[in-house]
């Protein structure tokens, strides 16, 4: 588990007009914006008007409450999902499998909400049967995300590509059990997607108004990070996983059980994972498709970057990336520009948080460079 | 430096680690049969046990090919410290813009084997721009070399996706025909063997595979490239104070891997199939990245675990075929999804170490500080 700082020291640190929370966030305000410009470019050579594209973006984001709404339903998986992600970050570790891991939430909590009531045959009260779905979803993801951390820990087998690995199988299995014995069997269902899900296992719905479809999973989004944020800064566990991610060598010293850490943060970062599964099927889709958790693991990752991993950036990193893919619809609509360019986009948001010298450089911030401490390498 | 590393085989002990390396190679085989035998026993029934075992290997063959090239190009770069989980990304990428390049030559009136050489040879040019960004993050800005990759996965899929669909799915979109596919170019004698005939009667991608598995085990092992990219892979410092250029050695062997990942991509559009759809690489690059690593980072080992992942896929096709075939108390085996599984497991299981370590190279993934 090779880690290091990537950071150049800063040389003499200057008293700055950014101080303070202000300099934690310019650099992906600018990241942002370079993006846009960049991206907007690409629309203006390929033949389309990026102005007239924004507009639509922004209209399509924020324009109605309706359009705030969607926002906010496209922004809880991937507050969940990015919390996952960071954790893993916090922990020195890469989870690229949010993928699989939410996927395998998401089948957990739709089993536990049509066939759990059907295999007891009675009806579980609501206020047992959607803490059960939801739960159920986030052990399932967690068990998953645990696996690739157990094999770290003992073999020294590295998390990235046991992640990676463990996408496709998790699809393979997913996709094994939606078009066989999970398949929603009414005789005129022909996609790979599970029946639905008992009316007591529905998160419900914030507000009267059957168009805005934003549900209680998206506070239990925000409660969430609140508590990841606790967790990470005010107790013990967090205390070591921060250590273990910082240096295991000087973790192990301090006399932390090392591999257990990692098998707990794999298995916290899988089950956030897991978690945005199973809210996606209990407060928005009632029931698990082949296609819905698709492209959410690199997302995830991107969206933890942009947060700085941090709980609270996490939270804004999402919702600025559930405005983009809740108004690219009506972009599309409105100017014909393919939803598409949103991934570019988001390519180059993570392309400058990232590498983000080049953000310094173009507009010349001489700031000291945050820490960011993570793994590289296939170690070994 | 790793986290508790113990070997779960104790070693020089049992006959079975005493084997090393070898273990891996009779891993590969063992399995490789079994799907053969598996195979024979189901088809036998229609076709003769000639004819099944020759339809496999080319099979296999054809399949091994983006793997194989994947996993060179990640070898170069990975050999020389950086480390490379874009490969799936610049796959996807070349795989477009060959496709396109070889429409766009068709459209100018050329030949279709000529246009499609010049998309191929177009393919591997975006493979290495793919490259030279991942080259310039991780080697001059010293960014994370696994985000860098993330990023490059990420722009491949918006852009390829975007850009198919605003030039060619729009109102008053262009028309792009498309030149077809590399044809099958037969080696005289070698292509009338029984049996392995089919590995000589391939397309010119797959030939440029299997030569290029020989040249980068010769060119890695055997030359003074070799060595420094080895040694810049392994101990930088060492390679710098002997005078060898560090970055200029790194800034190489990457656009060498990224032209090779955009041969891989030609052979998606240009060889195999003849049209592009988006995310076509369908996660061959992450599967060419572990028949690297399963591999234990040599050209040959990549090219047997490129067999291996491959001989699976065809063990899949195979039972599409004789669907009808297959006695119903192994039904199993006709879900796709389940046999699809195999590579992924076979590679988890390599990476335990039951199969013999893998050893990275020392400095992968490290980026070089310059001291004074």
């Amino acid at each position: 588990m090779a880690k290091a700082t990537v950071v150049i020291p800063p040389s003499a640190p200057k008293p700055n007009r950014f101080s303070g929370l202000g300099q934690k966030i310019l650099v992906p305000i600018l990241a942002v914006f370079t993006a846009l410009v960049i991206g907007g470019l690409i629309i203006l050579i390929s033949g389309g008007n990026p102005l007239e594209a924004y507009r639509g973006l922004i209209e399509g984001a924020f324009g109605t409450t309706k359009a705030i709404s969607e926002t906010f339903i496209w922004a809880t998986p991937y507050i969940f999902a990015g919390l996952a992600v960071a954790i893993a970050f916090k922990g020195g570790l890469f989870n690229i499998g949010a993928e699989g891991q939410l996927a395998l939430g998401a089948l957990a909590a739709a089993w536990l909400g049509y066939g759990l009531p059907r295999m007891l045959d009675t009806t579980i009260p609501a206020i047992i049967h959607v803490p059960l779905v939801v739960i159920g979803g986030a052990l399932a993801g967690g068990l998953w995300g645990a696996i690739p951390g157990w094999l770290k820990a003992r073999t020294g087998a590295h998390e990235v590509i046991n992640t990676i690995m463990m996408n496709y199988i998790a699809l393979g299995l997913v996709s094994f059990l939606l078009n066989g014995p999970m398949k929603d069997p009414s005789p005129t269902n022909v996609i790979a997607r599970t029946p639905s899900i008992a009316e007591t296992a529905h998160i419900g719905t914030i507000f009267a108004n059957p168009a805005l479809r934003v549900h209680w999973g998206t506070l239990l989004a925000l409660i969430v990070a609140f508590l990841i944020w606790w967790l990470l800064w005010k107790t013990t566990v967090g205390f070591e996983i921060r250590t273990v991610g910082t240096s295991s060598g000087a973790a192990r010293y301090a006399g932390i059980n090392v591999g257990r850490t990692i098998v707990l943060t794999m298995f916290l970062s899988g089950g956030l994972a897991g978690l945005a599964g199973a809210v996606e099927v209990a407060g928005l889709n009632y029931r698990h498709e082949l296609s819905f958790a698709l492209g959410y693991g690199f997302d995830a990752i991107a969206i933890a970057l942009l947060g700085r991993t941090h709980p609270f950036g996490v939270v804004l990193a999402s919702i600025l990336f559930g405005a983009m893919r809740s108004g690219a619809t009506r972009m599309q609509f409105l100017t014909q520009i393919p939803v598409d360019i949103i991934s570019v986009v988001q390519a180059l948001i993570l392309l400058f948080v990232a590498a983000d010298e080049i953000i310094r450089y173009v507009y010349r911030i001489r700031a000291p460079k945050e820490e960011v401490i993570m793994t590289r390498g296939w170690g070994g | 430096m790793t986290t508790q590393a113990l070997p779960l085989a104790q070693p020089q002990t049992s006959f079975w680690s005493r084997l090393g390396n070898a273990r891996r190679y009779i891993m590969i085989a063992t399995v490789i049969g079994i799907l053969l035998l598996i195979t024979v026993l189901i088809g036998r029934v229609e076709n003769t046990v000639a004819d099944i075992v020759a339809s496999f290997i080319a099979t296999t063959i054809t399949f091994a090919t983006p793997l194989t090239l994947g996993a060179l190009s990640g070898l170069y770069c990975e050999r020389s410290g950086v480390v490379n989980i874009a490969i799936e990304g610049m796959m996807l990428g070349s795989c477009f813009f060959g496709f396109i390049a070889a429409g766009y030559f068709k459209g100018l009136g050329l030949p279709d084997q000529t246009a499609l050489w010049l998309g191929v040879l177009i393919a591997m040019f975006s493979g290495l721009l793919f490259a030279a960004l991942h080259a310039v993050l991780s080697i001059r800005f010293k960014v994370n070399q696994i985000i860098s990759g993330t990023v490059i996965n990420i722009l491949a899929v918006g852009l390829t996706g975007y850009l198919n669909r605003q030039l060619f799915f729009q109102q008053g979109a262009h028309q792009l025909q498309s030149a077809g596919t590399l044809s099958r170019m037969p080696i005289p004698l070698l292509s009338d063997l029984p049996l392995i005939g089919g590995v000589f009667n391939q397309p010119p991608i797959t030939y440029l595979a299997l030569i290029l598995v020989i040249v980068t085990q010769f060119v890695i092992f055997k030359t003074v490239w070799g060595l420094r990219t080895r040694a810049v892979g392994e101990h930088p410092r060492a390679a710098d104070t002997v005078g060898i250029n560090v970055y200029k050695m790194r800034y190489a062997n990457v656009l060498i891997g990224g032209a090779i990942a955009g041969l891989a991509g030609a052979f998606f559009t240009l060889q195999s199939v003849g049209a592009f759809e988006p995310g076509m690489t369908a996660g061959r690059g992450f599967i060419a990245l572990a028949a690297l690593i399963f591999g234990n980072w040599s050209p040959v080992g990549a090219f047997a675990a490129a067999l291996l992942f491959a001989s699976a896929q065809a063990f899949q096709i195979n039972l599409q075929f004789y669907s009808a075939l297959v006695p119903p108390e192994l039904d199993f085996l006709k879900k796709s999804q389940i046999v699809g599984m195999l590579p992924y497991v076979l590679t988890m299981v390599a990476l335990t170490g039951i199969v013999g370590r893998t050893t990275a190279p020392a400095e992968d993934g490290i980026p070089y500080e310059k001291g004074e």
